[in-house]
């Protein structure tokens, strides 16, 4: 091949086609990266749906003694809400961006198996609507029109017929199993496609991290899911064929169900943050103008979380009456978590330290996910400990840790990740003021809500109640966490905004806006049906470096 | 820098790179695809598995185990020799030989069906003299959901390998040899299970 070759990297734009025939090829698509958008908006939409079920509670818990809800009202909020964000928020925003980044960074045109693919998405689209369709049709204790309100994790034997009636709850069961069923197929799909479909010397000592990432959270679905789809079967013999597997009365046990929920339950915190930590782990080197600190350590620190987050499940479960042995075994384990996840901190502080740093939005929203994830993982650390676990169980401690992880942590990872590869996926560069106004109002507003919700916990206030007495202390709290998620909304609002405003009239963003290292970038924006024209060849992990600086490629250290 | 010169200069690049002899294999993503689907679906096994361990001996009423269940030893060699048969319509496959193909894979199909037919007279007999269904007790939950669970995964298995019979007989089956051998470990796959669910329900639970 001579030096000089140029290879078409996009063809001429079609024509322009009709609405409907636009939404056919939406409807029909195989291509990784359409399905990688649908997967996006859809998780996009649903946290939509999502914040507005939580901005509900947060109005009704503003004032003691509140009436704005019933009881019963709420019970379907928290139970929807919790059920939205992790299935139809996390799960999906996972499976998009594996499905939109993965072929392009290691060099792919597809994903292995692209209608399994599209089978996947719409599978899983089938499963969300499922759920909210319970909004229509569930019946309950309440009658029609019940959704489901047995909590995000329907604890049998409560959830078992006697005492949750009607079919509310059976819509929680079978969504969930459809949702399951397309991230199982996701996940299949990406570990077949980095272990078989990467282009020449992408070895994957070469890999993108994010790339590696993806490729352990993938191996974990395939063994964390069937434990929940296996107790939602259960339960389902249960209250249609009348089994026992949770029934006391018959000698079933009513904590099985608690184990194989958090069995499942608990590495899946780490599959949902485990794509937040693939998202800082790229955007972070490219702001911060170095190359990943400690690249070996972090790859190794991710397999270590993976394997390590499948044998502490159990303290979710410090108050059901363990015996000693299990709760010390179980608050080690989950210490122990901690050091991985302390050396990830680590690389990517490292990776910050003596870099020329550029603090663009994607990379805001990677340095607020590190002060506050760190504060989370302290969090852990203190409910890992069983004896403060009791104190501190089922109170808005637990709410205020998780919701640290999962939106301080993960949500801020996903947005930086969405204005870093917006670009790339549009051909638009989303604006840099809106971006920021998004990022401040929502620290503004993260930390109103969740750090006051801490004291609120420690004060004594229980999770799931739907309104409190005046005069325990939990009113001033409660009433600047519902302030919080004014700010909350309006930095979303910046989002969506920005997102409307520059897909009218965007920016064009160019192949390379950042001046990144990944394969992604030395496409079109957006790229190509196929992806690559050529297929590349790389021979170092930063392949776009050694392009950009043949006098010093990356490939002479490596 | 414009993307033309970025992607030509990744072809440059490589000319001075030894990587160009060496070849450039990677696993079949279809052996990949199949490996994973079963290691998922050794999971759901696995915990369906633990529940009947778990619940053992915890039977408030009868009949127990020991008292209706006799060891399957015909139908566990029919599924078990079907591995062998489906091995060997596989390598008649491979090596185009497809009326051998054609007859191994019927075999195979003909032992699976004698499995489940040893299945359904266990449990016409378990329920029609012994009164046992999911119902009963933890032992009839446990035991209809594991050991139909695993029935179920024969069900699935065999109307995959009567689809590609079928395929033989109208002679469209030459050169998918690499497609029947990951039908072969979804086949083998449903044998070890009938191996753990053996011994878990016919050894140690009786």
């Amino acid at each position: 091949m001579a030096a000089t070759t140029h290879i078409p990297v996009g063809l001429p734009e079609t024509e322009a086609l009709s609405l409907p025939s636009k939404l056919h090829d939406w409807l029909v698509t195989v291509d990784h990266k359409r399905l990688g958008i649908l997967y996006i908006g859809t998780a996009l939409f649903f946290f939509a749906v999502a914040g507005v079920l939580a901005a509900l509670m947060r109005w009704q818990l503003a004032y003691p003694n509140s009436t704005f809800l019933p009881p019963e009202v709420f019970n379907r909020l928290f139970t929807m809400h919790g059920t939205t964000m992790v299935f139809l928020v996390g799960m999906p925003f996972f499976a998009g961006l594996a499905n939109y980044l993965t072929p392009l960074m290691i060099g792919s045109r597809d994903m292995a198996f692209p209608r399994l693919n599209a089978f996947g998405y719409w599978i899983f689209l089938m499963g969300g609507l499922l759920l909210y369709f319970s909004y229509i049709a569930g019946e309950g204790l309440a009658g029609h029109g019940t959704a489901p309100d047995v909590g995000w994790f329907a604890y049998a034997p409560l959830t078992e017929r006697a005492f949750s009636r009607g079919t509310s709850t059976d819509y929680w069961i079978l969504s969930i199993i459809l949702t399951g069923i397309g991230t199982t197929a996701s996940a299949i799909n990406v570990v077949a496609t980095v272990i078989s479909m990467r282009c020449k010397g992408m070895t994957l000592g070469r890999m993108p991290l994010f790339v590696w990432l993806m490729l352990v959270v993938s191996s974990m679905v395939l063994f964390i899911l069937p434990p929940l789809t296996a107790g939602q079967i259960m339960l389902l013999l249960d209250r249609y064929l009348g089994a026992h597997f949770f029934d006391t009365q018959a000698g079933g046990s009513a904590v099985l169900w608690q184990h194989f929920f958090w069995l499942f339950g608990h590495p899946e915190v780490y599959v949902l943050m485990l794509p937040g930590f693939a998202c800082a782990s790229e955007i972070i080197p490219v702001f911060s103008r170095k190359p990943m600190f400690g690249r070996a350590a972090m790859i190794g620190a991710t397999i270590g979380i993976g394997m390590l987050s499948s044998g502490v499940w159990a303290h979710h479960m410090f108050a059901v009456g363990m015996t000693t042995s299990s709760n010390i075994y179980f608050a080690v384990a989950s210490m122990a978590v901690g050091i991985p996840t302390g050396i990830k901190i680590f690389n990517w502080l490292g990776t910050m330290y003596g870099g020329k740093i550029r603090f663009d939005t994607p990379m805001l929203f990677c340095i607020g996910f590190l002060f506050q994830f760190l504060i989370a993982g302290l969090t852990g650390v203190m409910l890992a400990v069983a004896p403060f676990d009791w104190q501190v169980t089922d109170s808005y401690f637990v709410v205020a840790h998780f919701h640290y992880v999962l939106l301080g942590g993960l949500m801020f990872t996903l947005f930086g990740s969405l204005y870093y590869w917006f670009p790339k996926a549009t051909g638009k560069m989303l604006n840099e003021t809106l971006g920021k106004w998004h990022f401040w109002l929502l620290v503004i507003g993260f930390h109103l809500t969740f750090d006051t919700l801490h004291f609120a916990g420690i004060l004594g206030m229980p999770r799931r109640i739907y309104t409190y007495a005046p005069g325990r202390g939990w009113e001033a709290l409660n009433l600047i966490a519902s302030i919080g998620v004014i700010f909350q909304a309006a930095g979303v609002a910046c989002l969506v905004w920005n997102i409307v405003r520059t897909l009218r009239k965007g920016e064009p963003a160019g192949n390379d806006p950042w001046d990144a290292w990944t394969l992604e970038w030395a496409t079109t924006s957006p790229p190509p049906e196929y992806n690559f024209a050529v297929l590349p060849e790389v021979r170092s992990s930063r392949p776009l470096w050694d392009l950009k600086h043949p006098e010093d490629p990356d490939w002479r250290y490596e | 820098m414009t993307p033309t010169a970025v992607v030509g200069k990744a072809g440059a690049l490589e000319q001075t790179s030894a990587m160009q002899q060496s070849e450039w294999v990677l696993p079949d993503r279809g052996r990949v695809g199949v490996l994973c689907l079963i290691v998922t679906e050794f999971a759901i096994f696995t915990i369906f598995v633990v529940a009947y361990i778990f619940y053992i001996g915890k039977s408030l009423t009868g009949p127990t185990p020991s008292q209706v269940l006799e060891l399957p030893i015909w139908a566990t060699i029919c599924l078990l020799s079907s591995s062998i048969t489906v091995a060997i319509a596989e390598r008649a496959l491979k090596a185009n030989q497809i009326q051998r193909f054609k007859m191994w894979t019927g075999a195979t199909i003909l032992l699976g069906l004698e499995f489940l037919r040893n299945t359904a007279v266990e449990w016409r007999h378990l329920i029609n003299d012994f009164h046992l269904t999911i119902t009963t007790n933890l032992f009839g939950a446990t035991f209809y959901s594991l050991v139909g669970l695993h029935a179920s995964h024969v069900v699935i298995g065999l109307t995959l390998l009567l689809l590609t019979f079928t395929l033989g007989l109208r002679g469209s089956m030459q050169g998918q040899g690499r497609r029947f051998e990951l039908l072969s470990w979804y086949w083998h796959f449903v044998d070890a299970v009938w191996v753990a669910v053996f011994t878990v329900v016919y050894v140690i639970g009786r």
